[in-house]
């Protein structure tokens, strides 16, 4: 993952090629760097050597808080290196803006200051050591290259002169113009390293970015839950407050019709009874669909109450248990609500069964709702039996959803709820 | 007989007037959310309110709340509650006290013009009307053994008495004659173990208080 994204240069790996030279240029300057942690170190030892325990115990701890005041300007200055030289941005890490040194020491036991100072100290310095032997074989190369413009000056009982060992100063040469080339490769190689070094251990912790990631996804989620939430509700108001109101007030009129015009003519008082009949369908039509999107009981009484009312509903007896003594939040109340509602119509649809079992049950932090009947069975997720909206709603509040129906039943609806979001 | 209406829906606040007034009853005062119920009642002391439950400001159980203000305030004034949707909470909470001069129904029942009117004077006379929804609801959440000691025609005379129906309404219902009634009754309240109760609305409490006791 780190390696992809550091700019491949394979066909440019020529000694001459400025892509080389960037780089080398990048591993030289770092050197510095990386040795500077070692330096705040080594330093009190090398000015005083340590004669007893108490200097030696002082001498340990003041490189630490060297280190530790040094560990965010240097990570900036790695940083800075990575984006002039190769043009790779490293971000920053985020607690560091506005942080001054003293904030991070005080932050001693910060995981990101620890994985600063593992690269200053670990990482980084093993990087340099690797950047000082390729800046060596670059001179070496170079030596031994350009061995021949200065053999001939040699005398001649050198061991490089060119009068007297032809073939040795020829083989060398060829060894330098090999190694010349060999060492864009090495030069590569360490900076590869190096940024993802730097990237891993002096920019933002992936894991933590990952983790914020996800917290920020499951918030928008919820906020998405929420408002598709809401969104019933006012589709619920709209609908009692305006069609229903209409719809009993038209109802009563024709029941007032049937009752006061009874001089009317057989037909025309037939055509009203079946009008008025007709509009009183549509009203319990209308009232158990209404019922199943998000019942006002809900909120105000919780789940218990609200599921009576659609329990009660069903023309085949149900057993109704509920013991959820905590109440759990809003949304996970209305997607249980929803799923037994849904579940109750699916039996009555398609189970011909002769009994419902619906059982709420919160224990600790996790509500079960389970729906058993004895019906046919046979239930799945391609019949169009709506147990993929179901599924997608129990999902939307990360639930569990299980469904076991054999041909010829019993149908068991399993549900597992995290109560809190 | 007078009458006092707390509907917010104009257009049905309208239709219940007319209803109300072609059938002979006298609506003294009709409005628009829970206060003014309250007011409305202080002044003409009618024989019954008829209440809305889902009323401004909340949109929730303001009708529940206010009639139970309204049995503490003013006891000899009957109250019969409208809703679009019944729940057996509220009616527990209604009835909690007092099931006398109470009623509870959809307001789809309204539709049925002559069976609404006799369920509002059995309320306004002291009486109970309970919705068969509502009854269905307790009976639900009364799974007990004592109600599968009752045959399905006893059940179907316990719902009706729970709805606060008389005999003659009972037998009505159910197409029986009035003596068979009351030995179904007697029935009911020997195998669940009621005290026997004189007086419909005293019967109704009896059953309800049953409903509701061991309610899981």
């Amino acid at each position: 993952m780190l390696s992809s994204s550091v700019p491949r240069r394979a066909l440019t790996h020529a000694p001459w090629s400025r892509a080389t030279w960037r780089e080398t240029v990048f591993v030289a300057s770092g050197v510095p760097l990386q040795f500077a942690g070692w330096a705040v170190f080594a330093l009190p030892w090398t000015l005083w050597p340590a004669a007893d325990v108490m200097v030696i115990l002082i001498w340990l701890a003041l490189p630490v808080l060297g280190v530790a005041l040094l560990a965010h300007p240097l990570a900036a200055a790695h940083r800075e290196r990575c984006w002039a030289v190769l043009g790779v941005d490293v971000p920053p890490l985020p607690r560091e803006e506005g942080a001054s040194a003293w904030d991070a020491l005080r932050d001693l036991r910060s995981p990101e200051l620890w994985r600063l100072i593992r690269y200053h100290l670990v990482v980084g310095t093993l990087v340099g050591l690797a950047g000082l032997a390729t800046v060596a074989l670059w001179a070496v190369g170079l030596a031994l290259t350009t061995v021949g413009s200065y053999a001939w000056a040699l005398p001649a009982d050198s061991p490089l002169s060119l009068t007297g060992h032809a073939v040795r100063v020829g083989a060398l040469t060829a060894a330098g113009v090999a190694l010349l080339l060999a060492t864009p490769y090495l030069v590569h190689g360490v900076v590869r390293w190096d940024v993802g070094a730097i990237r891993s251990l002096l920019g933002p912790d992936p894991t933590k970015e990952l983790q914020k990631r996800v917290e920020d996804l499951a918030e928008k989620r919820a906020d998405v839950v929420d408002a598709a939430d809401l969104e019933r509700r006012r589709i619920e108001r709209d609908l009692h407050d305006g069609v229903q109101q209409r719809l009993v007030s038209l109802a009563m009129n024709l029941g007032l019709a049937r009752e006061t015009l009874k001089d009317l003519p057989p037909e025309a008082l037939q055509v009203i009874v079946e009008a008025h009949e007709e509009s009183k369908e549509i009203l319990t039509d209308l009232r158990n669909f209404i019922r199943g999107l998000h019942p006002a009981v809900l909120e105000d009484r919780g789940l218990d109450a609200a599921l009576s009312g659609i329990a009660a509903r069903v023309p085949v007896p149900v057993r109704l248990e509920v013991d959820v003594p905590r109440r759990a939040s809003s949304t996970v109340e209305a997607v249980a609500y929803f799923v037994v509602s849904e579940a109750l119509t699916n039996v009555v649809k398609h189970a011909d069964a002769s009994s419902v079992d619906v059982r709420v049950l919160r224990r600790g932090d996790v509500l079960h709702v389970t729906v058993a009947d004895d019906g046919r069975g046979g239930a799945s997720f391609d019949r169009g039996t709506g147990l993929r909206g179901l599924a997608r709603r129990v999902n939307s509040v990360d639930g569990t959803f299980r469904i076991t129906s054999p041909e010829g039943g019993p149908t068991i609806l399993t549900v597992e709820l995290p109560c809190a979001l | 007989m007078r009458i006092v209406i707390a509907e917010d829906s104009v257009l049905l606040r309208a239709g219940l007037i007319k209803l109300l007034e072609t059938s002979g009853f006298e609506v003294a005062a009709a409005v628009g959310e829970a206060d003014g119920l309250l007011a409305a009642v202080a002044e003409h002391r009618p024989d019954a309110a008829i209440v809305d439950v889902r009323m401004p400001p909340g949109f929730t159980d303001e009708g529940v709340r206010a009639a139970l203000v309204l049995r503490k305030e003013f006891p000899d004034v009957s109250v019969l509650l409208l809703s679009q949707f019944v729940e057996e909470r509220y009616a527990a909470d209604l009835l909690a006290t007092n099931t006398s001069g109470v009623g509870y129904l959809l307001k789809d029942r309204v539709a049925d013009v002559s069976g609404f009117l006799d369920a509002l004077r059995r309320v306004a006379a002291g009486g109970t009307a309970l919705d068969p929804e509502v009854v269905s609801q307790l009976l639900l959440r009364r799974n007990s053994d004592p109600l599968e000691r009752l045959t399905p025609r006893e059940r179907e005379v316990l719902a009706l008495m729970a709805e606060g129906r008389s005999n003659a309404g009972i037998a009505a219902g159910l197409v029986v004659s009035e003596s068979a009634v009351a030995k179904h009754i007697n029935n009911i309240f020997a195998k669940l173990d009621l005290p026997h109760a004189e007086g419909d609305h005293r019967r109704v409490l009896a059953v309800l208080r049953f409903l509701d006791g061991d309610s899981t």
